[in-house]
């Protein structure tokens, strides 16, 4: 990490959904999409968030840019409170916070031509007049590598990844600090998904930004990110820096995704970890470790505690009592040598 | 264009719509015969050269009066569906983007007014703020509201969910901008369909209304009350009946038509 300067601090965040239950009037359950969160996001860095889908990690991305209510919980953006200002007081924060979307079919609106659609956030945000809007426009469109032609079309006529490259011009346009990229490149090609790849990691070296890009794809987190953190059922179950994570992930969560990745060389054994059965109802989630049901090393503590992220070793922090009896076991060898 | 011209509807429609439009700008500047000069000695004449439509009851050359009537169709009808569609959407747009308890109410109020035959509530609103053009196309207004409410709340609901919409939101933009600048024209095709819809209900009404009685007042004509006067004669003059009769359904009917076609060609599972 260059500087460790934090730009955006999160602690404690849950964001719960009231869900009906049929056939049972007045009886209200909880949806924990994001379940106790905290994480530092560090300026320049990006920070990998992967998951399977139901894993809460898009509703993270949402709830840190406050489009949906966290119920509980810090949002610190820049040293500033987040979670309790509203529309105006809001928007001045959020300015430095934008997000490049999934779909890049629905995020830009069909009967507007993309000049007006980058042109809408620095028409909003700043005093420019028309023609240096028309500049600071054409200025975006060429660096996402599209040419100026591109502006006076509209977005059907675009392939997925020109509509993307667009999506990050308007992302860009009032030069936000942090980005929060939720799937940008799941519904694209794979040829296509590494160029835009490479453009979103040229863009952050020239605007140093800072990105929270969430996917379910462990190929292409390992592409962007510096440090990853792994969601299970609106919880962080490991954090580390790419480099420890990949080589030597933590969790049982962790271990039996990163063996599910298809390797090509067979000669090359790897402890492949099984898991069984499905992700739980994040509705009502099981008491304790949230993976424990599907863990093949869960023990009677994991049953009924729910484990805390605790830091292994200066890279790696993780959410799991197997590290936690180790260091335990540690601690306790060590004091009897004292005594 | 292959494509358009394969489409029976919109040429039927619309030709049928240009037809009936041009009668009326016609009309503005000429017609055959005076509107309202009495011919007592040739009243109730078949149709001939000289009246290719016949003559009235106080020998009105009846061509011109359904040419002169075309206004009265055109003008209620660009009201009502002017009414119920700048009300309609303010309503229906609301009430699909706020959503909560102030869609509930919205909605429940459309409802309600849904819930009267349109014809009654029409009835008992001129009977409340008289007869004449402009009440008549109020009242019709007020009745063509709901539908079009319905149609642009379920727009709204469905878009207010698209990403260009949470887009638009981060980037601060204002909920009225939201609504009308961004959502309103990826709607727009469904309304024009509802609105198309209003019309030619609207001018069935119109002409309902003044079959009545409660409509258009003489000496002004209307395809409806000439309807209702030719009644009167249908077994001596049939002939009399045919000419607005005629009018309305033909006009009714390219209405539709063309709403109908319009609805297919912005369905865009028709279009790709």
């Amino acid at each position: 990490m260059p500087n460790k300067e934090v730009l955006l601090k999160v602690s404690n965040l849950k964001t719960y959904f009231p869900v009906k239950v049929p056939f049972r009037i007045g009886k209200r359950s909880v949806l924990k999409a994001v379940d106790d969160i905290s994480l530092n996001l560090y300026k320049g860095e990006t920070l990998g968030i992967v998951g399977e889908s139901g894993s809460g990690k898009s509703t993270l991305g949402r709830t840190i840019l406050k489009l949906v209510e966290p119920t509980d919980g810090e949002i610190i953006f820049e040293g500033q409170h987040l979670e309790k200002l509203k529309s105006k007081a809001l928007q001045v924060h959020r300015n430095q916070m934008q997000m490049i979307f999934q779909d890049p079919f629905g995020s830009l609106n069909p009967r507007m031509r993309i000049e007006k659609i980058i042109e809408e956030p620095i028409k909003m945000h700043t005093t420019l007049t028309k023609s240096e809007r028309k500049k600071r426009v054409v200025e975006l469109i060429e660096k996402v590598g599209l040419s100026e032609e591109a502006l006076k079309k509209l977005p059907h006529e675009f392939s997925g990844g020109q509509r993307q490259r667009i999506g990050i011009a308007r992302a860009l346009a009032i030069n936000p600090k942090l980005i929060i990229a939720d799937e940008p490149v799941s519904a694209l090609d794979v040829s296509i998904q590494s160029q835009v790849l490479n453009l979103l990691l040229d863009l952050q070296d020239e605007f140093e930004l800072t990105y929270l890009f969430i996917s379910h794809d462990l190929s292409v987190i390992k592409h962007i990110s510096d440090r990853v953190a792994v969601m299970y059922l609106g919880r962080i179950v490991e954090i580390a820096t790419k480099d420890s994570l990949y080589a030597n992930p933590l969790h049982p969560y962790t271990k039996a995704l990163l063996s599910a990745i298809p390797v090509v060389n067979f000669d090359q054994k790897r402890e492949e970890i099984p898991i069984t059965g499905e992700l739980p109802s994040p509705v009502d989630p099981p008491v304790g470790c949230a993976f424990h049901q599907r863990c093949p090393f869960a023990m009677e503590k994991c049953k009924q505690n729910r484990p805390l992220l605790k830091e292994v070793n200066d890279q790696q922090q993780v959410a799991c009592f197997l590290y936690e009896e180790k260091e335990k076991k540690e601690n306790t060898v060590s004091s009897m040598v004292q005594v | 264009m292959r494509k358009y011209a394969k489409n029976i509807n919109l040429i039927l429609g619309s030709l049928i719509l240009f037809v009936f439009l041009g009668m009326m700008v016609v009309s503005f500047f000429y017609t055959p015969y005076d509107v309202n000069s009495m011919d007592i000695p040739n009243k109730l004449q078949e149709p001939s050269s000289k009246h290719i439509f016949g003559t009235d009851e106080f020998g009105r050359d009846i061509f011109s009066r359904i040419l002169k009537g075309s206004q009265t169709a055109f003008i209620v009808g660009a009201l009502t569906v002017t009414i119920g569609v700048f009300f309609g959407v303010l309503i229906g747009g609301i009430a699909g983007y706020v959503g909560g308890w102030i869609d509930e109410i919205f909605m429940r109020f459309m409802d309600a007014l849904m819930a009267f035959p349109g014809i009654i509530l029409a009835l008992m609103l001129v009977a409340v703020f008289g007869p004449g053009i402009i009440n008549t196309s109020i009242a019709l207004g007020i009745i063509a509201i709901p539908s079009i409410a319905r149609v642009t709340r379920s727009g709204f609901v469905q878009q207010k969910e698209a990403e260009y919409v949470t887009a638009s939101k981060l980037i601060g933009v204002q909920s009225y901008k939201i609504m009308f600048k961004h959502i309103l024209p990826n709607i727009s095709s469904q309304i024009i369909v509802a609105a198309s819809i209003a019309f030619a209900i609207a001018m069935l009404a119109e002409a309902a209304l003044s079959y009545l009685g409660l409509g258009v007042q003489p000496p002004d004509p209307s395809w409806g009350r000439m309807l209702k006067d030719a009644q009167a004669y249908l077994i001596a003059s049939p002939w009399y009946t045919y000419a607005p009769g005629g009018a309305i359904t033909l006009l009714v009917l390219g209405l539709y038509l063309l709403s109908n076609a319009i609805r297919d060609m912005m369905d865009p599972r028709s279009n790709s």
